[in-house]
C-alpha cells in the first residue's frame, strides 16, 4: 500500500543537489558567455543632454555598447505597463534605456557587452553623459506638495486615485458614540533576495530561435514580453527558469530592461550574453515597497465595535508604475482583515517620486493595511480601557458568516468575498499559545526587577491564489516514471516536493518516481507565475486535475488489458490491480506502452507497442476520441481568491536606558487550509517572520533629499542575521479547507510577514505606554519618542498603573 | 553600436588546490577568487550574494578557515588548500554531516546562501564539536539568509554535531520534523 503523502512532513526532493553545490542558478548557466554591465544614472532627476560612448570603443574586449539611440521599433517604446487599471490615470513606465530623462538614481542609460563583467564595468566607467539637473521629488510629503513634478505631464505627481466604499462611513462616524483619528506611517523596504536579477540568452541562427534563462517568477510573462519587444513570434522564444535564489515579489516584475537587452545583444552579436546584477544595482535598480502614509477616522460603540471606518492614504510608487496600482489596492482592501465594519470608505493616491519604482514585495501592501487596522483596534481598546483581544473579537466575522462579502472589489477585479475561516478559534489558540491572560502577572514581576516588557497581538487575512489560471502536465513514461511540468516558477518554496506529493497520492505511485519541472515554457507554455501565495492552490490544483485525467486514462486501458471493470481497479505503488485479485495486475509503465501504438521497435518496451502486436485490427490503432501516450494536461481557474488568515503575538522587552528592543517570545497561529507538507509550511512562516522583523525593527531605504540611496549595501541596509530573529517561533495550526479548489488549500507564502510590523508596534506601545504610529522603529527613534512623551506627560508608569 | 575587436586582458598563471584537486588557470590579477572558482574552474556551487563580504554566501575554507572568496584575489590563493561546497561530501559520495543535517532539518529553501552556511558550519564544528544553542547561533551569525528565518539552520548546526559524533537516528526515520 502506498503511504499517503499529502500532509506528510517529508524532506525535500530539491535539497540533495543544492547541498552538493549542484544547483543551477542563472549565473551558473552558459559558461563562456559575454557579460554585460549597465551605466546607471547617478542623478535622481535629470535631462540627458548627450552621451559620448567613444572612449569605450578602444577598450580591448568590449563587443557592443547600446544607448537609447540604438533601439528601434518596439524596443524604442516604453516598457509595458503590466497591469492597467481605470484608476491609474497617469501610468508611466521607463524605457529599456533612458531616452532623454532619468527619474531615479539607478535608471539604465547604457548597456555594455564585453568579454567579462570586469571589462564591461571598465567601459561603463568611461562613458561620458552630460546632464541638465532637474529638482528631485523625494518622499511622500514632497510628492503631495507637488512644488516639483517627477513627470512634467503628470499634475500633482498623482499616478492614480481610487475610492471604494461600502455603506456610509462618514455618517456612521458622525453619529458614533466614540471617535478617534490616527496618522500612521510605514517606511520603504525591499525584497532583497540573496540572488539578484540575472538573465542569459543564446540566439540559435540555424533554427532562428532565442533561448533565455532568467531569474524570474514568471517564465511565460518574460517570454511574451521578449517576443513582443523584440518583434519575434512567440514560438521563436523559449524562456527557462533555472534555480532562482529567492524572489519575494521583486522577480514577478517583467520585463526588466536587461531581460530585453540581453537577448537583443545575443541575437545581434551571435554569441551568448549574460547579465548578472550586483548588490548595489539590486538596491538602486530593482523594485522597493511599503512606503505609505495613512489617515484613519473611526467611529465605534461602547464595546469597541467599529461603526464606521474612513481611511485615506498616500502611496509612494517611485518613478514608474510598471506593476500598476496592485499594492495600494491590496492595502485598501486587505486592511479590513478578519473584521466586518459595516461602513467603510477608503481613498488612496498613488504618487510619483524620483526613487526606485515600487512593486509588490512579499505581503504586497498587506503589512501596511494590517498595521493600520491593528493600530486602530489597539487605539479603540486604549480609549475604552478594554482588553485588546476583546475589541478584536467584537469585530470578527463569525464562522456562520462565510462566505462573507466585504462589498468591495479586490486586486483581481473580483468581489472581495472570504471563502472560509474561523477567526475566533484562531484567537483562542493565539491567546493560549502566548499566555495572554497570564501576561499581567509576568509584567508585574518584570517591573519589580526593573524590566519593561510588553505584549502585542495582530490579526490578518490574506487573499491568496489569485487567478486567472495555472496549468499542469503529467506524463507517465514507459519506464513507469512520472514526469510533471507546470509553468509557474519556483524560488525556494519546495514546489518540486509538494507537487510530487500531490501526484504520488492522486496516481498511486512512489514519490521517488515523480519528477517535477517548473517554469519552462518549452514544457508548459500556458502559465501565469508565482506570486500572491498562489502556487500550491493554482499549480497544485492544476497538477491534481491533470493527474486525475491520466489516472482515468490508465484505468481505461488497464480495464481493457485485464478484462475488468474500471470500478474494480486500484492503483498502488505504480501497479494497477483488480481489487481482490492481486495476481491480475499491470504496471503503469506497461499501460504507457499500450497507450502508444508504434510502427518501429527500438527497445523491448516498444516491441510490445508496435501496431502489429496489440489492438483490434478492425479499429484504428488510436481511437477517434483518443490521443497516443499516457499523459494529460489540466488547468485550474478559480472563481476568486481564497482567504488564509492568522494571528501573531509577541512579547518584547525594551531597555529602560538604551531603548533596545528585545524579542522574548514570538507566537504564530495560522490557517492555510489543508496542509500539504507541514515542514515546508513552517519553513515559510519562519522565513516570513524574519523578514517581518527586518521590516518592523531594522530595514528601511534611506534616501537623502537629492534622491541618493544612502544605504545601498548589506553593510548599511540592516537585513536580519540570526542575531536579530526570535530564538524560537511557537506555532499552532488551524485547517479550515477552502471550498474553492480541489485540494482545499490556501496560500502560505506571504503569511509570515504580513502582521509583523503591526504586532511589534502593539507590543512596544504596550511596553512604553505611548502611541507607536510609525514603523520601522529603531532604538534611537524609540529613545526620542520617550523624551517627547515624557515632556507631554505620557509614560509607561503613567498609563499602566 | 557594435565593435569587432577581439583582445585579451593580461593574465597570470595560477595554480589552485581545491577539494584535493589541482587546477591550473590563467586569470587577470584582479580576478576575484569567487569568480575564478565559479567561472574559470567551473565550481559554481560557491555563490556570490553581495561582493562586499557581508552576506557570507561565497564563504569557502582556506586551509580550513572560513574566508569570503569575494574578498580575495585568485592570485592570492595559490599556496592554500581550498575547500568549497563541492568538497563537503563524504569520500563515498554521500552527503557530509552538515549537508545531511540541513536536509533533515529543512535548513534551506532557495539554496543560494546555503553553500556559505555549510562551509562556515563545517569549520565551526571542527573548532567546537558540541555547540550549545547559543554557540550554534554565534557560529552562523555572520551569514545572511533571506528565506529560512534561521530557525532550522540553528537546528541543523546542533544536528550536524550529533551526526558527526555518530549520535542519533535519521530524523526522517523517526518521523520527527521539528
Amino acid at each position: 500500500m502506498t503511504t499517503r503523502m499529502f500532509g506528510e512532513p517529508i524532506t525535500r526532493v530539491e535539497d540533495d543537489r543544492f547541498l552538493r553545490g549542484e544547483g543551477r542558478y542563472t549565473d551558473d548557466m552558459m559558461a563562456g558567455s559575454l557579460e554585460a554591465a549597465v551605466l546607471r544614472s547617478p542623478h535622481a532627476h535629470a535631462r540627458i543632454i548627450d552621451i559620448d560612448v567613444s572612449p569605450v570603443l578602444d577598450i580591448a574586449g568590449v563587443h557592443a555598447v547600446y544607448t537609447y539611440d540604438d533601439l528601434t521599433g518596439r524596443m524604442a517604446e516604453p516598457l509595458p505597463l503590466l497591469i492597467p487599471h481605470p484608476a491609474l490615470t497617469n501610468g508611466r513606465t521607463q524605457y529599456a534605456l533612458a531616452r532623454d530623462e532619468v527619474n531615479y538614481v539607478g535608471e539604465a542609460i547604457a548597456f555594455v557587452v564585453a568579454d567579462d563583467r570586469y571589462i564591461a564595468e571598465d567601459a561603463v566607467g568611461r562613458i561620458q553623459v552630460r546632464y541638465e539637473f532637474l529638482q528631485p521629488v523625494v518622499g511622500i510629503e514632497a510628492a503631495r506638495r507637488a512644488e516639483n513634478l517627477v513627470h512634467g505631464d503628470v499634475p500633482g505627481n498623482v499616478a492614480g486615485r481610487m475610492v471604494q466604499s461600502v455603506g456610509d462611513a462618514a455618517a456612521a462616524i458622525a453619529t458614533a458614540p466614540h471617535t478617534l483619528k490616527l496618522d500612521l506611517t510605514v517606511e520603504r523596504s525591499a525584497a532583497t533576495p540573496l540572488e539578484g536579477r540575472g538573465t542569459v540568452a543564446r540566439w540559435d541562427p540555424d533554427l532562428s530561435r532565442l533561448e533565455v534563462w532568467t531569474s524570474t517568477q514568471t517564465a511565460s510573462g518574460v517570454r511574451a514580453a521578449i517576443a513582443a519587444k523584440l518583434e519575434l513570434d512567440l514560438g521563436q522564444v523559449d524562456v527557462i527558469t533555472p534555480d532562482v535564489g529567492g524572489g519575494f515579489g521583486v522577480k514577478i516584475v517583467h520585463p526588466w530592461p536587461e531581460e530585453l537587452l540581453v537577448p537583443l545583444a545575443a541575437r545581434a552579436l551571435g554569441r551568448p550574453v549574460k547579465f548578472i546584477e550586483d548588490r548595489r544595482e539590486h538596491f538602486i535598480s530593482s523594485a522597493h515597497e511599503r512606503g505609505q502614509i495613512h489617515h484613519v477616522d473611526v467611529g465605534f460603540d461602547d464595546d469597541g465595535r467599529i461603526l464606521g471606518l474612513a481611511v485615506e492614504f498616500w502611496h509612494d510608487n517611485g518613478a514608474y508604475t510598471q506593476y500598476g496600482l496592485i499594492v495600494p489596492i491590496i492595502t485598501s482592501t486587505q486592511l479590513l482583515g478578519p473584521y466586518k465594519p459595516p461602513n467603510y470608505s477608503v481613498t488612496f493616491e498613488s504618487l510619483y517620486t524620483n526613487t526606485v519604482m515600487v512593486t509588490p514585495y512579499r505581503g504586497a501592501g498587506r503589512p501596511q493595511g494590517v498595521f493600520v487596522m491593528e493600530r486602530t483596534m489597539d487605539a479603540i481598546a486604549a480609549s475604552l480601557g478594554k482588553d485588546r483581544t476583546d475589541v478584536r473579537m467584537a469585530n470578527f466575522i463569525q464562522p456562520e458568516d462565510f462566505p462573507y462579502d466585504q462589498g468591495l472589489l479586490f486586486q483581481d477585479g473580483r468581489p472581495l468575498i472570504y471563502d472560509s475561516g474561523d477567526y475566533q478559534m484562531l484567537m483562542d489558540k493565539a491567546r493560549t499559545l502566548i499566555g495572554w491572560s497570564e501576561f499581567e502577572q509576568t509584567r508585574k514581576k518584570a517591573r519589580k526587577e526593573g524590566r519593561r516588557i510588553g505584549i502585542g497581538i495582530a490579526c490578518y487575512v490574506e487573499g491568496t491564489g489569485v487567478g486567472p489560471y495555472e496549468g499542469g502536465h503529467v506524463h507517465i513514461e514507459t519506464s513507469g516514471k512520472v514526469k510533471v511540468s507546470t509553468g509557474l516558477t519556483t524560488q525556494g518554496q519546495g514546489h518540486q516536493t509538494v507537487f510530487a506529493q500531490i501526484v504520488a497520492d492522486e496516481l498511486g505511485v512512489p514519490i521517488g518516481d515523480v519528477e517535477v519541472v517548473t517554469g519552462d515554457t518549452r514544457r508548459s507554455p500556458y502559465s501565469v507565475g508565482t506570486f500572491a501565495s498562489r502556487s500550491a492552490i493554482m499549480g497544485g490544483s492544476a497538477i491534481a486535475l491533470a493527474t486525475r485525467k491520466v489516472r482515468a486514462k490508465a484505468l481505461r486501458i488497464a480495464a481493457e488489458a485485464l478484462e475488468a471493470n474500471v470500478e474494480d481497479l486500484e492503483i498502488s505503488d505504480g501497479i494497477v490491480r483488480v481489487k481482490g485479485a492481486p495476481d491480475s495486475s499491470i504496471a503503469l509503465g506497461t499501460i504507457a506502452v499500450l497507450s502508444n501504438p508504434l510502427r518501429y521497435a527500438f527497445d523491448e518496451a516498444s516491441q510490445a507497442a508496435t501496431q502489429f502486436v496489440v489492438g483490434d485490427p478492425n479499429k484504428p490503432p488510436v481511437a477517434d476520441d483518443e490521443e497516443p501516450g499516457l499523459e494529460g494536461t489540466g488547468f485550474f481557474s478559480p472563481l476568486r481568491c481564497v482567504f488564509a488568515g492568522g494571528i501573531h503575538a509577541v512579547i518584547v522587552e525594551t531597555d529602560p536606558e538604551t531603548a533596545e528592543i528585545k524579542i522574548l517570545r514570538y507566537a504564530v497561529v495560522h490557517d492555510c487550509g489543508n496542509i500539504i507538507n507541514p515542514r515546508l509550511v513552517e519553513g515559510q512562516i519562519h522565513g516570513g517572520v524574519a523578514q517581518g522583523v527586518g521590516g518592523a525593527l531594522y530595514e528601511r531605504m534611506v534616501y537623502d533629499e537629492h534622491g541618493q540611496l544612502q544605504n545601498a549595501s548589506f553593510m548599511d541596509f540592516l537585513m536580519p542575521y540570526v542575531t536579530e530573529v526570535p530564538r524560537g517561533i511557537e506555532l499552532d495550526h488551524l485547517e479550515t479547507p477552502s471550498p474553492l479548489n480541489p485540494l482545499g488549500v490556501k496560500g502560505v507564502g506571504e503569511a509570515g510577514v504580513i502582521p509583523v510590523t503591526a504586532v511589534f508596534a502593539s507590543a512596544i506601545e504596550d511596553a512604553e505606554g505611548f502611541p507607536i504610529t510609525s514603523m520601522p522603529i529603531s532604538p534611537s527613534e524609540l529613545y526620542e519618542l520617550r523624551l517627547l512623551n515624557a515632556k507631554e506627560g505620557r509614560t509607561d508608569e503613567g498609563t499602566k498603573e | 553600436m557594435t565593435i569587432s575587436e577581439p583582445a585579451a586582458e593580461e593574465t597570470q598563471h595560477v595554480r589552485l588546490h581545491i577539494n584535493s584537486t589541482t587546477y591550473d588557470i590563467d586569470v587577470p590579477p584582479r580576478r576575484l577568487l569567487s569568480d575564478a572558482l565559479r567561472h574559470d574552474v567551473g565550481l559554481t556551487g560557491t555563490h556570490v550574494g553581495c561582493e562586499h563580504g557581508v552576506c557570507g554566501a561565497c564563504t569557502i575554507l582556506v586551509d580550513g578557515k572560513p574566508m569570503r572568496s569575494c574578498l580575495m584575489f585568485a592570485v592570492s590563493a595559490e599556496d592554500y588548500e581550498l575547500t568549497t561546497v563541492e568538497g563537503l561530501t563524504n569520500s563515498d559520495g554521500t552527503l557530509g554531516p552538515v549537508q545531511q543535517a540541513f536536509e533533515e532539518c529543512h535548513g534551506l529553501q532557495c539554496g543560494f546562501c546555503t553553500p556559505g552556511f555549510l562551509t562556515t558550519i563545517t569549520a565551526g564544528l571542527r573548532e567546537n564539536p558540541d555547540p550549545t544553542i547559543d554557540e550554534a547561533r554565534d557560529m552562523i551569525a555572520g551569514n545572511l539568509c533571506r528565506c529560512t528565518g534561521y530557525q532550522n539552520i540553528v537546528s541543523a548546526v546542533t544536528r550536524a554535531a550529533e551526526i558527526s559524533r555518530g549520535e542519533g537516528k535519521h530524523a526522517a526515520e523517526e518521523g520527527d520534523n521539528t
